[in-house]
């Protein structure tokens, strides 16, 4: 007790995950990983593509974002994204359709640095899942 | 008087009317049920949506250079009116309410004088709006396709929105759609989503202290165009879920008058079957009578 706080992930069609008992996240912040803990000061945050690692006492789990945010506030973590994965539950047939969509765009001219970096990220992510 | 054949075939023919809207009353209902958990469970994302730009509004100290999604373009000439409604009938009052609401704040507006272009999402406001301000339609947008309000086609509005926004197209951007309350009542609502209108609670006063990463500009960039995409989403949630509430009471209200008209045709019926039976008695007994 006294170590944990509450965390809510939500996408636009649901209420993806609730927990009462996590005591550490790990979330890929815009300007690099994150670990929060209890008592964390107030923080609003983006994410990019990356993996959030959720810690408790039953153990860890892994979540692949796309993107998203997290608002950190009195002991409550939200995170809203639009894309979310349990890791677990990620068919390869379909992170091998990610990259290949990411590879895509990556190819295409008109993107700007940002979405470029965005997308070398994600790459590198899905690659590492593979 | 209609000949009892005729009665025949219009009982029959008022039944099977019957028929087919208490199928559609139960084919709402389930969609309903649906849709209504949808809307529900997407409210969430939007409340906390709307709760991290409230705050984050709230930290901005330069107004004056804050994204114009939120701060407006600092003219409200023309306005930009997403009308969003059904793809498909036989929904009661629905489409007309959002149009009647829409059209009334129309005419407010031209009467002050201001421009208007309109995008209709949905057929059904397409169809009705297209004779009067057919010429301020600029875009028609139709999910026929989509069996549900996904995320994904909300993007597309708001992309499409934020785009104009982008080349000056508009000032002011305000969504029209139906709230659902309960199955009989659905509001329609007039929502503002450029400028980005933010309700500060007088009670929620907490002096809220953000460590913001990257800074509150960037995230505000960032974030006011996923809201839009947000609040878009929100609305066609509320309105699938409006649409069946008022499918299902409307198609409700047809099975009960369907129901009362073969009461009544049954009557009449009944009624000329027996008339015809003491005519033909009459006529016996008289040609008895005078053998």
């Amino acid at each position: 007790m006294g170590e944990e706080f509450k965390l809510e992930v939500v996408n636009p069609e649901k209420s993806f995950l609730l927990k009462e008992d996590v005591t550490e996240v790990v979330v890929p912040a815009f300007e690099g990983e994150m670990g929060i803990l209890k008592d964390h000061i107030s923080i609003i945050s983006f994410l990019k593509p990356g993996i959030i690692k959720v810690y408790s006492k039953t153990g860890e789990e892994k979540y692949y974002v796309e993107d998203g945010i997290i608002e950190f506030k009195d002991n409550n973590l939200s995170i809203l994204t639009s894309s979310i994965f349990n890791i677990k539950d990620i068919e390869k047939s379909k992170i091998d359709e990610m990259l290949r969509k990411a590879k895509e765009e990556t190819n295409r001219d008109n993107a700007s640095d940002q979405v470029k970096f965005l997308i070398d990220q994600k790459i590198e992510v899905l690659k590492s899942i593979n | 008087m209609a000949s009892l054949d005729d009665l025949k075939k219009r009982i029959a023919s008022v039944k099977s009317t019957q028929k087919i809207t208490k199928a559609m009353k139960m084919v709402a209902a389930a969609k309903l049920k649906r849709a209504q958990d949808s809307a529900e469970k997407g409210r969430p994302y939007s409340e906390k949506m709307n709760n991290i730009i409230v705050n984050l509004s709230k930290g901005i100290s330069d107004k004056e250079n804050a994204p114009k999604l939120l701060s407006g373009t600092g003219k409200d000439q023309i306005h930009l009116c997403v009308v969003m409604t059904s793809d498909r009938g036989l929904c009661g009052g629905f489409n007309s309410n959002i149009i009647k609401k829409a059209k009334s704040y129309f005419s407010k507006l031209s009467s002050e004088g201001k421009e208007l272009k309109i995008i209709t999402v949905g057929s059904k406001g397409n169809d009705q709006l297209k004779r009067v301000f057919g010429d301020k339609i600029i875009e028609n947008i139709s999910f026929k396709n989509s069996k549900n309000a996904n995320f994904f086609d909300a993007e597309k509005v708001s992309k499409m929105i934020i785009e104009k926004f982008q080349k000056e197209e508009f000032d002011i951007c305000t969504i029209f759609f139906n709230q659902f309350k309960n199955v009989i009542t659905q509001i329609p609502q007039a929502q503002q989503i450029i400028p980005l209108k933010t309700e500060t609670d007088d009670k929620d006063k907490s002096e809220d202290y953000y460590e913001f990463e990257p800074d509150e500009d960037e995230i505000l960039t960032n974030l006011l165009p996923k809201n839009i995409s947000t609040q878009i989403f929100k609305a066609m949630l509320e309105n699938s879920a409006s649409e069946q509430g008022a499918r299902m009471s409307a198609m409700d209200n047809a099975t009960r008058n369907a129901g009362e008209m073969v009461d009544k045709l049954t009557i009449e019926y009944n009624r000329s079957r027996q008339a015809a039976i003491t005519k033909e008695l009459i006529e016996i007994i008289s040609g008895a009578e005078s053998l």
